[in-house]
């Protein structure tokens, strides 16, 4: 059986002798190297740029000027960890050149402390995979985390939608492990908040327990 | 030590990563057991944690990836990577 470890390393191998074929000539394995990542970068770039056109343009943007930078590559990090600073890095720029002055205060929402009230349903037990089969929850779920603010919406969406651990997604985005939990948790607890009511609602008539309890205080 | 409903929503994160302490753990649990909030208040994160984790809920835009590649093709066809 293969190990996770085993198989990580042997993708790394993988990624070092293709990045070494590119550089020596042969360019056209560059699919190969990127393939694997379309999404990850293409996530990466939505978590910021949030309009799904603009999104793909800084994907494409970011994987040439990965493609023309790949000679500084250097393998004491991942490539993928590479490559998303990469993407942040434009998504980043092409922001600021669009934004007026008006930043997110990132320090103040870290600074909020024991202020959530998370929402308490009772008849959520199961998980509703089904529910996303149905376009108008999908929109809900992008609302939800395109509402988030910006600090909160790029770490959940390294931490919970692209699987990052928590070393990785501090590392990629150049802050502390703890900072990292801290903006995770806060983040999950917002989404909880806003969409365990909503897919509660939307999913109603399909529970098996089919008992609404509202909590008295709610 | 006894834990409030509080105290046990400031640690659910951690809790579903795994992460705490094991005595803080087994408070929570103790916890969980008996407050029957918290635990759909578990339930839900947990689930919307699933839920974000699927590939249905952000989809690529159609044609994503054709688009990359042949942009990609132009690029290399013509440009080497930068030397160092």
């Amino acid at each position: 059986m293969t190990t996770p470890q085993a198989a990580a390393g042997a993708r790394q191998e993988r990624e070092t002798a293709l990045i070494a074929a590119i550089l020596a000539g042969e360019r056209e394995k560059f699919h190969d190297l990127i393939r694997p990542y379309e999404r990850q970068v293409y996530l990466t770039a939505l978590s910021l740029v949030k309009n799904e056109t603009e999104a793909e343009d800084v994907a494409q943007e970011s994987i040439l000027r990965a493609y023309r930078k790949l000679a500084g590559f250097r393998g004491d990090a991942k490539f993928s960890t590479w490559l998303i600073a990469i993407t942040l890095n434009e998504a980043r720029t092409r922001l600021r050149e669009q934004r007026r002055a008006s930043f997110d205060s990132l320090d103040d929402h870290d600074a909020v402390e024991g202020d959530y009230t998370p929402a308490a349903l009772t008849d959520w037990r199961e998980v509703p995979l089904e529910a996303l089969e149905r376009q108008e929850i999908r929109a809900l779920m992008r609302q939800a985390v395109a509402d988030l603010p910006d600090a909160f919406r790029e770490v959940v969406i390294l931490r919970d939608m692209e699987e990052l651990s928590v070393t990785e997604t501090a590392e990629t985005l150049g802050i502390s492990i703890a900072l990292v939990k801290v903006r995770s948790h806060r983040a999950r607890l917002l989404l909880q908040k806003k969409l365990a009511p909503l897919l509660r609602i939307e999913w109603k008539g399909k529970t098996k327990s089919g008992i609404l309890r509202r909590l008295p205080w709610f | 030590m006894v834990l409030n409903c509080r105290h046990v929503w400031d640690r659910i994160s951690d809790y579903i990563d795994g992460t705490l302490d094991s005595s803080v753990r087994a408070d929570v649990e103790k916890h969980l057991a008996h407050c029957e909030i918290c635990s759909a208040v578990l339930d839900s994160t947990r689930n919307v944690i699933i839920l974000m984790a699927d590939d249905r809920v952000f989809e690529l835009p159609v044609d994503f990836s054709k688009r990359l590649h042949a942009r990609l093709d132009l690029v290399l066809a013509t440009e080497s990577p930068e030397p160092l």
